[in-house]
């Protein structure tokens, strides 16, 4: 076979894969780099993204702190050597977007500003307002609109990796434009796809957040990795899901329930302070502040909506500068989209699916165990996040290891063989399997499938979990993932319908994967709490989940060692 | 009985409905929605192949622009009305080609993005071990507003001039030429002019200021027209005075 259309081909077209795709250019110009995202860049999840990215800046912090920080948040299932190179280089990472012309919030006198976020012992994250994700693939966006080596493939959906001889050669890929299903092979792939959130039913995700890659390298035979840690953000506002940030409490901003009790101070997390306190209350960890909210509700001291019980968060104190000044979007988004003004007004809130710890299997430079794949932001698991993600993480994350990746796939590309006559055969079995699904009728309603395994997955493994519920959720699951789709939409162009029955297949892929991990893990650490299993048990479980796939059969569970350096497990202290 | 609202939604597929048409619906009403939500509970409900783009439903992906009762609207930030005797009429953003439904083709501004240079440009490289560029709040006052364009493309459907003139730049590339023009890192303003101050720039504009009055984001490109009009005026004056750029 020819020489393949690209040395690297990256998937996804938000922060790390725009990262990941200015590191080729700019490291080896001769490289022919391509994104293929199913939506232009600018419109990929990145960009809702609120908060800000830690990055060690202030004179009073150090690395070992932040390092200690993300290690005790992550419940000692980080890997510590991942986590040290990781905030060592995620400010240098920060001050090159600075200089790509991230508008980064200032101090007066004009040098970074950095605000307070949860479970961070100093004040560390970068901010541009509570637009932060917004600003960052923009910027990144724009800045790769420089490079003409990058080819740009927008709105083409992957639906397969190409392996030859146990290396990944290219993907095929369907122009959502024209219909056209097409096999596009590289010498390396970068998955840049993102997380899943919408495989549960209430999620801060975009509708685009399905899963894609996980499944695709899952399909071709790469684990996944402590999937059963799922985050649930603990300020959703109820029937959109719509993130308010974390930056919010920061500031300032108090939870309180039913009674206006600040509630936080019944859960270990400390004692409630006027003013935001580090580590404590507010600004604890997310998992903890999730699950202190469910056993709130427990109490009947939450309050009931339309949309399930909520708290409130009341942000009335901090005044109308400081909230048009550092909270613009969340005062934005709860005047369009909940009609309060939280000037005058509380807001409701609760938790709220939101981020993925787990992921496709790395090492630190972002390869998987395939040849020929690597894997950078929340698609990945590197880990650096463990049982539960610093907020203001992700997105040094993303730029720290999207280029890292970038480089990782170059290296690769330069002496990697073109690929056979035999990704051609795997090519046209896969426009087969593409045109059968498209003609396909009589079989049930996508967002029939959709609800169901949403459903089964906020009931089966949630916030608390035991073996019961898992095992109920596995078998909805599977139930759902033998269910023949039909397709109301039969034609080539732009069929959105067409990709969103792929997508359904790629999310049951994803949560089989999550229940049966959960259902293997038997302890509780940090967002996986199993209410059978409630303390954490370092002798069996200080180790990742490593998740196979298998073919009309349950998935193979391993497990691997976690790296410890110099932090050996400790007790999660807050607020004291 | 529930409250229904009644939606005409616009439909075309090259394939299926090489007419243009418009097709009625009706959904629930339910205070909480959106017409996004309205859209939704079709394709899932009803016409699976109703084909409508979207992603975020926070009104900051800039995905799913389209024309309600005939203004450019995100079907995400637009709740349904309530006891609305006539029907919703919803269509495809204006001044784009349409590829199936509610879908328009933005290749254009894609390409006008990418001329107009939309990144920092500097003549003077600094290494990152330096830190970063210090930038007052001030400064970045100057520049911040444009900075929020989510390329929704509103504001081209709005554009009457961008209706006629499809070489016309528009009003986000050049708000967001002017984003990088007005940032005290960039050094790039002067390869910027030859794009902007040309006839398909700047000057097709005849400040209508309809891209303003659409911007869900409040980033005015229309005040960034009329700021470029007046840095270019006064440096096509500068060059008679000193035509070698003494100045």
């Amino acid at each position: 076979m020819d020489s393949p259309a690209h040395d690297v081909l990256i998937l996804g077209g938000g922060g790390a894969g725009l990262r990941a795709a200015i590191a080729v250019a700019q490291s080896a110009p001769e490289l022919r780099v391509a994104v293929l995202s199913k939506v232009y860049p600018m419109r990929s999840h990145t960009v809702s993204a609120e908060g800000g990215a830690a990055g060690v800046v202030a004179k009073d912090d150090s690395l070992d702190e932040h390092a200690y920080d993300t290690i005790s948040g992550g419940d000692w299932l980080c890997d510590q050597d991942a986590v040290e190179s990781f905030v060592r280089a995620a400010p240098q990472e920060l001050t090159q977007l600075e200089h790509w012309g991230c508008p980064w919030s200032r101090d007066a006198s004009g040098h970074i500003a950095v605000r307070a976020f949860g479970g961070m012992r100093k004040m560390r994250t970068w901010f541009a307002a509570d637009k932060t994700g917004f600003h960052l693939l923009h910027t990144l966006f724009q800045t790769t609109l420089q490079y003409d080596s990058i080819h740009r493939y927008d709105e083409w959906f992957a639906t397969r990796l190409l392996i030859d001889d146990g290396r990944v050669q290219g993907v095929v890929a369907i122009d959502a434009s024209t219909g056209r299903i097409q096999a596009i092979t590289a010498h390396a792939v970068i998955l840049c796809t993102g997380g899943c959130g919408r495989v549960f039913p209430f999620t801060t995700n975009a509708n685009i957040k399905n899963g894609d890659g996980m499944s695709l390298a899952w399909r071709a035979g790469a684990p996944l990795k402590d999937m059963e840690f799922v985050q649930y953000h603990p300020t959703g506002l109820p029937f959109t899901g719509i993130l308010i940030t974390e930056a919010a409490r920061a500031e300032g901003g108090y939870l309180i329930n039913k009674d206006g009790y600040r509630y936080l101070q019944d859960y270990d997390l400390g004692t409630p302070q006027l003013k935001p306190v580090l580590r404590s209350m507010e600004l604890g960890p997310r998992d903890r502040l999730s699950q202190a909210f469910v056993h709130e509700q427990a109490k009947g001291r939450t309050i009931p909506s339309p949309h399930g019980d909520i708290v409130h968060l009341d942000l009335r104190h901090l005044g109308e500068d400081v909230i048009n000044a550092r909270l613009p979007f969340i005062r934005e988004l709860c005047l369009k989209y909940q009609n309060l003004d939280p000037v005058t007004e509380l807001i409701p809130v609760r938790p709220v699916v939101h981020y993925m710890m787990g992921g496709v299997h790395t090492n630190n430079e972002g390869a998987t165990p395939l040849p020929g794949l690597y894997a950078a932001g929340e698609v990945a698991c590197v880990s650096i996040n463990g049982a539960n993600r610093l907020g203001s993480n992700s997105l040094p994350e993303l730029l720290v290891f999207g280029a890292r990746a970038g480089l990782a796939a170059a290296d690769y590309a330069r002496s990697a063989h073109p690929p056979s006559d035999h990704v051609e055969a795997q090519a046209a079995d896969e426009i087969r399997r593409l045109h059968t699904l498209l003609h396909r009728k009589g079989g049930r309603r996508i967002a029939d499938i959709r609800v169901r395994m949403q459903s089964a997955m906020e009931s089966g493994a949630g916030i608390f979990r035991d073996a019961k519920t898992l095992c109920d959720a596995a078998n909805e699951i599977a139930e759902l993932q033998s269910a023949d789709v039909s397709l109301d939409d039969h034609s080539l162009t732009f069929n959105t319908e067409w990709i969103a029955a792929l997508e359904l297949s790629f999310m049951l892929d994803v949560a089989q994967a999550i229940v049966h991990s959960a259902l293997s893990r038997e302890e509780s650490r940090g967002a996986h709490q199993r209410t059978d299993f409630p303390a954490r048990d370092d002798s069996r479980y200080l180790a990742h989940t490593l998740i196979y796939h298998r073919h009309g059969d349950a998935p193979r569970v391993d497990y691997l060692p976690v790296t410890i350096t110099r932090w050996p497990p400790g007790q999660r202290v807050y607020g004291r | 009985m529930p409250e229904l609202v009644n939606l005409e939604v616009f439909r075309y597929s090259p394939e299926h409905t090489p007419e243009p048409r418009f097709q009625k619906f009706q959904v629930p009403y339910n205070k909480e929605w959106v017409v996004l939500d309205a859209l939704n509970y079709i394709k899932d409900r009803t016409d699976g192949s109703l084909s409508f783009r979207w992603s975020c439903r926070m009104g900051i992906c800039g995905s799913c622009g389209v024309l309600i009762n005939g203004e450019p609207k995100l079907s995400c930030a637009t709740f349904l009305p309530s006891k609305s005797s006539k029907p919703i009429r919803i269509e495809p953003l204006r001044h784009f080609p349409v590829i199936r439904d509610l879908i328009v083709h933005i290749g254009d501004f894609m390409t006008k993005l990418k001329k107009v240079k939309p990144w920092i440009i500097r003549t003077n490289e600094s290494p990152l071990s330096e830190g970063e560029f210090l930038q007052t709040p001030d400064e970045m006052e100057r520049y911040h507003q444009f900075s929020h364009c989510i390329n929704c493309m509103l504001c081209y459907a709005a554009c009457p001039i961008y209706g006629l003139d499809p070489l016309f730049a528009g009003p986000a590339a050049i708000a967001l030429a002017q984003r990088y023009n007005n940032d005290s890192r960039d050094q790039g303003a002067a390869r910027r002019m030859p794009i902007l101050s040309s006839h398909d720039g700047i000057w097709a504009c005849t400040f209508v200021g309809e891209c303003t009055q659409v911007c869900p984001k409040h980033v005015d490109p229309a005040a960034a027209i009329q700021q470029y009009k007046l840095t270019a005026a006064l440096h096509s004056l500068k060059s008679v005075i000193a035509p070698r750029g003494a100045a």
